[in-house]
């Protein structure tokens, strides 16, 4: 049994008269004890939505209206107001893409850590600020005992982030959902970020959802990667299948338009996608990749989205399969990669 | 652990450096502000101590006699000193206009808070009758509740607030439909935190400032109602020393005898100027930091 289990899962919006405007639409997917997985693809593709499906937190007026999220094979969307908060405070742990919004302006960061620790492990006022600083330095900022008086506007992006996690970790989460956790930090902060989640991974065996429109981030972080396309996942399997022998034309778009540089520090030109992101109120039959999809049949527009087997552990939705026998993508620094 | 270590002498002297540094780097404002306001409070405070004659004592000898030294603001038709009478005037006048502006706040705070985070009925319910009362003319409401209540302190006391917490829970409201939409609201409901928790603890202090920062206008404003009253003859009735009660005294000897409508009414010039000030200052620190 797998720790988190989507099956099936849709997301709706009410639209105009009566219409619903479905933002997800029936996501598979499982996370494993301790495992990473990331949820990757271009901005409204849902992958945000269902990482906040996992602790019923869609926005409203979105609801979840099909599906099952189960965490530890319990029914999580059935959970009472209780079990639900218990939950949360427990078993969940998420941090966000604006470390600066993700702290309260006017509440001191050791406080912040230590209400936690109040409120959710039940720990007296000395224990909460020891535990406070041992936390503030297990997640890597340097002289705890000041940081702790200090107010998150004091602060770099880097350490509200690290100050985050350790809020979110404080009571030893089995599950980190991370959304877009590096996104609003610089490259060398990111690192620094990632190796944290990495070390508290290893230190705790904290499974992670991992959501990010970066495939380095998560080439570099994930055991396993879902890409997500217009509210589907598209394709999915171990980070290294995916990352060198991506199976879906969209996944394979998306890899080729990551920019590297060549041993001469010059920028190498990518074929960016054509085309944009289906809107939410678009229905379109079939592939919802088939309109910007070069492989693109007639059939297409009959295909079922449906996550079919191509290798170990590696599915893709797409039947086509153009890319079956093409071997693995050449990423060799300095060479033009095929368009 | 060994940064963790250190030593608790240094974080205290620290601190206490930071809050010198931080009073010196207020703007000038504010300095000024809290200097006018600091002078004007202090000798409201120890009015029975500052002031060389009580509010009512009579010197049948000096009617209407000019500023002097023997009477600093010079005396009104009967006789009173107009500077001791300023002194409890405005002693009177801080107190009320603070209990009129401070009391009902944190209920006005609290009331709007709740309704911009919990939206629905209650939000419905909170906002229309918030609408009410600012549908009425604020002066014809507190007027209209002196009319039924009867002339006096009482009037005020009642009426101002009645009128006002509606814009105060205005302002929370609509401060609080952005802080609930911020990261750090919602990491209390992640967190698992009760509703009441992410409300009162994280929600609120981020609404106060506004608030506050409206009050110091307020506050002015009610001050200058309560002479206006006073001057009305709906506020605070002869023969306690009251400014606007004062002023309207010495308005027939605004000719012969100017000193009596004017002193004191340049007493309450400077309480504005002050407030203002402040209220200034405290914005543009709120402005600074909301850029960040």
């Amino acid at each position: 049994m797998s720790l988190l289990e989507i099956e099936s899962l849709r997301i709706e919006f009410p639209g105009e008269e009566d219409e619903q405007l479905v933002a997800v639409k029936g996501v598979d997917l499982a996370v494993e004890q301790g495992e990473v997985v990331g949820l990757v693809g271009e901005s409204g593709s849902g992958k945000s939505l269902t990482c906040r499906a996992v602790m019923r937190m869609v926005p409203e007026p979105g609801a979840i209206s099909a599906g099952q999220v189960r965490f530890d094979g319990e029914d999580v969307l059935a959970l009472g107001t209780s079990k639900l908060r218990d939950f949360r405070a427990h078993s969940v742990g998420m941090i966000y893409q604006n470390p600066f919004g993700s702290l309260n302006p006017t509440m001191r960061v050791g406080s912040q850590i230590a209400e936690t620790l109040k409120v959710n492990k039940g720990m007296k006022r000395d224990a909460a600020k020891k535990e406070a600083l041992a936390l503030l330095d297990r997640v890597g900022i340097e002289d705890p005992e000041h940081r702790y008086r200090a107010y998150p506007h004091e602060l770099s992006g880097g350490m509200c982030q690290r100050v985050m996690i350790a809020i979110s970790t404080a009571s030893s989460p089995r599950l980190m959902l991370a959304d877009e956790p590096t996104t609003a930090l610089d490259v060398t902060t990111q690192a620094q970020i990632l190796k944290l989640l990495a070390k508290m991974r290893a230190e705790e065996g904290m499974a992670m959802l991992l959501v990010s429109h970066d495939f380095g981030v998560v080439a570099q972080a994930c055991d396993r990667v879902a890409v997500m396309y217009g509210g589907h996942i598209v394709e999915t399997g171990p980070a290294e299948t995916i990352y060198h022998e991506p199976e879906h034309p969209y996944t394979r778009a998306l890899l080729n338009s990551v920019p590297e540089l060549d041993s001469a520090g010059n920028v190498q030109r990518r074929a960016a996608l054509a085309g944009h992101p289906p809107e939410l109120a678009e229905v379109i039959p079939g592939c919802v990749f088939a309109p910007r999809c070069e492989h693109a049949k007639q059939d297409c527009a009959e295909v079922a989205m449906k996550l079919e087997p191509v290798g170990p552990d590696h599915a893709s939705a797409c039947p086509v399969r153009p890319y079956a026998n093409a071997g693995a993508r050449s990423v060799d620094k300095g060479q033009r990669v095929e368009a | 652990m060994s940064a963790a270590t250190v030593d608790a002498g240094t974080v205290a002297r620290s601190r206490r450096r930071g809050i010198w540094t931080r009073l010196k780097r207020w703007p000038t404002t504010v300095k000024v502000g809290v200097g006018i306001i600091g002078v004007l409070a202090l000798a409201a405070l120890f009015a029975p101590l500052l002031a060389p004659y009580g509010p009512n004592e009579i010197d049948p000898f000096s009617l209407l006699s000019s500023p002097s030294g023997q009477h600093l603001f010079g005396t009104d038709d009967t006789g009173r000193d107009v500077f001791s009478r300023a002194l409890y005037a405005l002693r009177l006048d801080i107190v009320l206009a603070l209990l009129v502006t401070y009391v009902p706040l944190p209920f006005a705070v609290i009331v709007g808070a709740l309704a911009g985070y919990l939206g629905g009925w209650v939000d419905t319910i909170v906002s229309r009758l918030a609408d009410v009362f600012i549908a009425f003319p604020f002066i014809v409401l507190v007027i209209a509740v002196v009319a039924i209540v009867g002339p006096g302190v009482e009037g005020f006391l009642i009426g101002v607030p009645l009128a006002a917490w509606a814009l105060y829970a205005r302002l929370a409201r609509a401060e609080m439909l952005v802080v609930r939409e911020q990261p750090y609201m919602l990491a209390t409901t992640a967190l698992g935190f009760s509703k009441t928790r992410a409300i009162f603890k994280h929600g609120l202090p981020n609404v106060l400032r506004p608030c506050l920062v409206y009050s110091t206008i307020d506050l002015i404003g009610n001050l200058i109602l309560l002479a206006g009253l006073s001057y009305l003859g709906f506020g605070v009735q002869p023969p306690t020393a009251e400014l606007g009660g004062i002023i309207a005294d010495g308005q027939g000897y605004l000719l012969t005898a100017w000193w009596i409508a004017t002193l004191p009414g340049l007493v309450l010039v400077l309480f504005g100027v002050g407030v203002g000030l402040i209220g200034e200052g405290i914005s543009d620190r709120g402005l600074e930091r909301g850029g960040r």
